[in-house]
């Protein structure tokens, strides 16, 4: 456990861009203004399915204000190849394709051409002008309905990945993997109790309040400049530099604030088509999605089919655990399975695991990440066959997860084996929780728990920071801030530097102004990018030491610092004197930390829920919740708070009421927030929190990460809670009022 | 000898073996090695000089951004696992 005591981490300070945030002047990816800007709009198919024929774009072009139209003919034309952009590898004419589609629309709300006019009105007037010829084809929107014998296929020159080999085999199967160890059938045999279920996932949406929006300017130098909403700046830059075929060096990307993110804006969707209508028209081009735009034409997560099947002795220790695992890449391969497989069974430790996963192209949006990306899907049905097999047993649900949870040294099904971990420290927080050991009284009421994994990651982050005559410290980095990491970046510098907080001034930098970072995302930015401020910290702490020396006519070595006080013998200058003299010592003091760390962290979450179902209705209400989660080492527990509280609602969210609700024509019938129904502070209670501090090894200060962990045992635990209160296993989400009376009358009749 | 485990879907390259040992002093050498004795899999581990695309090396539990270059002990437990980005 964390014990020991900073003076800056683990502290509470005002996050540096809230004034900003809560007056109303941060700006974000729409408020981008400039000289002579045009609108751009985009033209989205309006079939699931469907053979592009001809795209007429004539009276656009003709129409008032109208000053260009492009469509996926004015890309770059050459050799298809494989490119790594922020994702994972994916064949450049999918990223292409998802951009403007190519051939065929494969999705509804594909992009098809896209119009820059004087003013949004126009463009979208034009829009409608432009004649598409479509030959609609037959969709397909679930992964067990793609996977049929004669399904229609999306991509004709897909074929499947069987076991990592090349088939020759054309399906809407891009791969199917697996994982294994020990030996299965022994594993299962040796079991008194086996327990196979299988369970189903709706295609839910990140949700994010503001939707994706992107200003790019060609500029007359050759040089593109974006300025957009996303989760990485670098990313951005890559992908428009790459699907323009010009260099990295010639794009720059200007990250505006970000109205949320998690996962949905580390693709990209607007910047290059906006770059594309800026080189037609020599003018800025700003293009921002409305909200049914975000909903039909950015990525949201897989919806997914899994069968999980346990056998566990008769003592509660699980013997062989297997599972089936088909999500729904959407239009193009990448539905984020693998972590989902790799995370079903991580909570526990099994010494005979077969896990099958398939990744399978539908005919929805491609699929995006989503707050550990693929691990929600996987918990939901691992976490409620565990407990059942506790409630056969007659051992409480928690009791039986410490009998099984995975500890350092427990190897995981994909391979490796855990280092320090708090999984057992998580689950032993939430037995003595007041929470769990207070009585849940009333009728129809129940409470459930359950656990989850997620990785986190490392990846390469930077940091500058500069020494101001006054003794603060201007701190430039290149994470973009969705969830407080200014501050919990600053804070690692500050605690180096022995300073307050306050004291440092941070900033997120356009690409041209900071070395490469990475997305913000895998809840990576509090570990590695203040891991880069931690370094560029120990650079400036060995320099100002070298400046007092030389003050001091000393030797550097006996310099020593200490909460922000240098001292050598009996001599003593704070950090703001020695900060003011350093003209006189050689100049500027500028420190620099880039890292690509190991030592990332993997974190569990667990959470009790407590639930009333309304057996008239089948609405399930929220009374009570608490998210526990093992962060290493909460930097600010404030916001470390707010993540655990983000994830927990988000999903509930998933639990309760969020889906992609389709038409079998595949139009997605709720694409506002109306309709698609996210949880809100006047639906929940107040979600309760407890940080669990198991330090990571990994990190100079211990931290782990904690933005995503959180949302994978919420909707597990209250499907758990649901049946408690009302008698029926729930194993398909959402757990809406249709879903959960049709459950309670089937268990009538 | 650093010990390899290996993947599921690369095991028939192996014999079935789930483990094996590989001289090396970095996963390259290790890769190197295990191609001289199971013959095919260098080429499910590496595509263009680097380890193939979405895969990964874990040594000793940690997953190594230095991929090939990642250094080895005899004592080293080496896993390759499919590389994980994330969502938020």
């Amino acid at each position: 456990m964390s014990d020991r005591e900073y003076a800056v981490v683990g502290t509470r300070p005002v996050r540096h861009d809230g004034a900003d945030k809560v007056t109303g002047r941060a700006l974000y990816g729409a408020d981008f203004q400039a000289a002579a800007l045009l609108h751009g709009y985009i033209l989205r198919s309006p079939h699931a399915h469907a053979r592009i024929l001809r795209i007429d774009t004539s009276k656009a072009m003709v129409l008032a204000g109208v000053k260009a139209v492009v469509t996926a003919a004015d890309f770059p034309q050459g050799p298809d190849r494989m490119v790594d952009l922020g994702d994972g590898d994916v064949p450049l004419s999918y990223v292409r394709g998802n951009l403007l589609a190519s051939g065929k629309a494969l999705y509804r709300g594909h992009a098809v051409a896209a119009v820059a006019a004087v003013s949004r009105h126009i463009a979208e007037e034009a829009a409608g002008l432009i004649e598409v010829e479509y030959e609609p084809l037959p969709c397909v929107l679930t992964a067990p309905d793609a996977m049929q014998e004669g399904a229609p296929l999306l991509h004709e020159d897909l074929k499947t990945r069987e076991l990592g080999e090349p088939t020759d085999r054309a399906s809407n199967v891009a791969d199917h993997l697996r994982f294994a160890m020990g030996d299965i059938d022994a594993g299962l045999a040796a079991a008194d109790v086996v327990v196979e279920r299988e369970f189903r996932t709706a295609t839910v949406h990140q949700g994010y309040i503001e939707p994706h929006a992107a200003t790019a300017l060609w500029n007359n130098d050759g040089r593109v400049l974006v300025w957009c909403s996303t989760q990485g700046a670098f990313v951005v830059r890559d992908v428009t530099a790459c699907v323009l075929d010009i260099p990295v060096s010639r794009v720059k990307v200007t990250p505006m604030e970000i109205g949320g993110g998690f996962g949905g804006k580390i693709p990209v969707y607007l910047e290059p088509v906006a770059a594309l209508l800026s080189r037609k028209t020599g003018r800025p081009v700003k293009i921002v999605m409305s909200r049914k735009d975000v909903f039909e034409g950015s990525g949201p997560t897989p919806g997914s089919y899994i069968r999980v099947k346990i056998g566990v002795r008769n003592d509660g220790r699980i013997t062989a655990a297997q599972a089936y695992l088909a999500y729904e890449a959407g239009a193009n391969p990448g539905s984020m399975v693998v972590p989902g497989a790799m995370c079903i069974f991580a909570a526990y430790d099994i010494a005979n695991v077969v896990i099958d996963c398939y990744d399978v192209v539908v005919n929805k949006p491609s699929t995006a990440a989503y707050r550990a990306p693929g691990a929600t899907n996987a918990a939901f049905a691992a976490e409620t066959v565990v407990d059942e097999i506790a409630e056969k047993l007659a051992i409480d649900p928690i009791e039986f997860r410490l009998r099984n949870a995975a500890k350092e040294g427990t190897r995981r099904a994909d391979g490796p084996k855990y280092r320090r971990i708090g999984c057992v420290e998580v689950l032993e927080t939430m037995k003595r929780h007041p929470h769990y050991n207070t009585p849940l009284e009333g009728p129809n009421r129940g409470r459930g728990v359950a656990v989850g994994f997620w990785f986190n990651i490392g990846f390469p982050s930077s940091c500058n920071l500069s020494v101001n005559a006054d003794g603060t410290v201007n701190l430039v980095e290149g994470s973009t801030d969705i969830g407080g990491t200014r501050t919990s970046i600053a804070m690692q510098a500050a605690e180096v530097l022995g300073i307050a907080a306050e004291d440092v001034n941070p900033s997120v930098a356009d690409t041209d102004s900071i070395g490469y970072t990475f997305a913000t995302g895998g809840s990576r930015t509090t570990f590695a990018t203040g891991w880069a401020a931690w370094e560029a910290a120990q650079d400036v702490m060995r320099q100002l030491k070298e400046r007092a020396a030389k003050l001091w006519d000393a030797d550097a070595a006996s310099v020593t610092a200490e909460a922000g006080v240098f001292r050598s013998g009996d001599k003593v200058l704070t950090f703001r004197e020695l900060a003011a003299r350093l003209d006189e010592t050689g100049g500027p003091v500028v420190g620099r930390g880039a890292v690509n760390p190991k030592g990332v962290g993997g974190s569990f979450s667990g959470c009790i829920a407590d639930v009333e179902v309304d057996p008239e209705t089948g609405k399930v209400s929220v009374l009570r919740f608490t998210s526990v989660q093992d962060v290493g080492k909460a930097i600010h527990p404030s916001y470390v708070e707010g993540q655990m509280q983000g994830g927990s609602v988000q999903g509930i969210g998933w639990a309760l009421n969020e889906e992609y609700y389709m038409s079998p024509e595949g139009t997605m019938l709720n694409s506002s927030f109306l309709d698609y129904r996210m949880p809100t502070a006047l639906d929940l209670p107040m979600i309760d929190t407890a940080i669990v501090e198991v330090q990571n090894p990994g990190h100079p200060f211990g931290v782990r990460g904690v933005g995503e962990a959180n949302i994978v045992p919420p909707p597990a635990a209250i499907a758990n809670a649901i049946y408690r209160a009302a008698g029926v296993r729930m194993r398909r989400l959402p757990m809406n009022p249709p879903a959960v009376m049709e459950a309670i009358w089937k268990q009538r009749d | 000898m650093p010990e390899v485990h290996i993947p599921a879907m690369l095991r028939e390259l192996t014999g079935g073996r789930s483990t094996v040992e590989a001289a090396g002093a970095t996963i390259r050498e290790v890769i190197e090695d295990l191609e001289r004795r199971w013959p095919g899999i260098r080429d499910r581990l590496i595509d263009g000089g680097r380890l193939r695309p979405n895969l990964a090396v874990a040594v000793d539990g940690e997953v190594s951004p230095l991929g090939l270059r990642e250094a080895v002990e005899p004592s080293s437990e080496v896993h390759f696992v499919a590389a994980i980005k994330g969502g938020v």
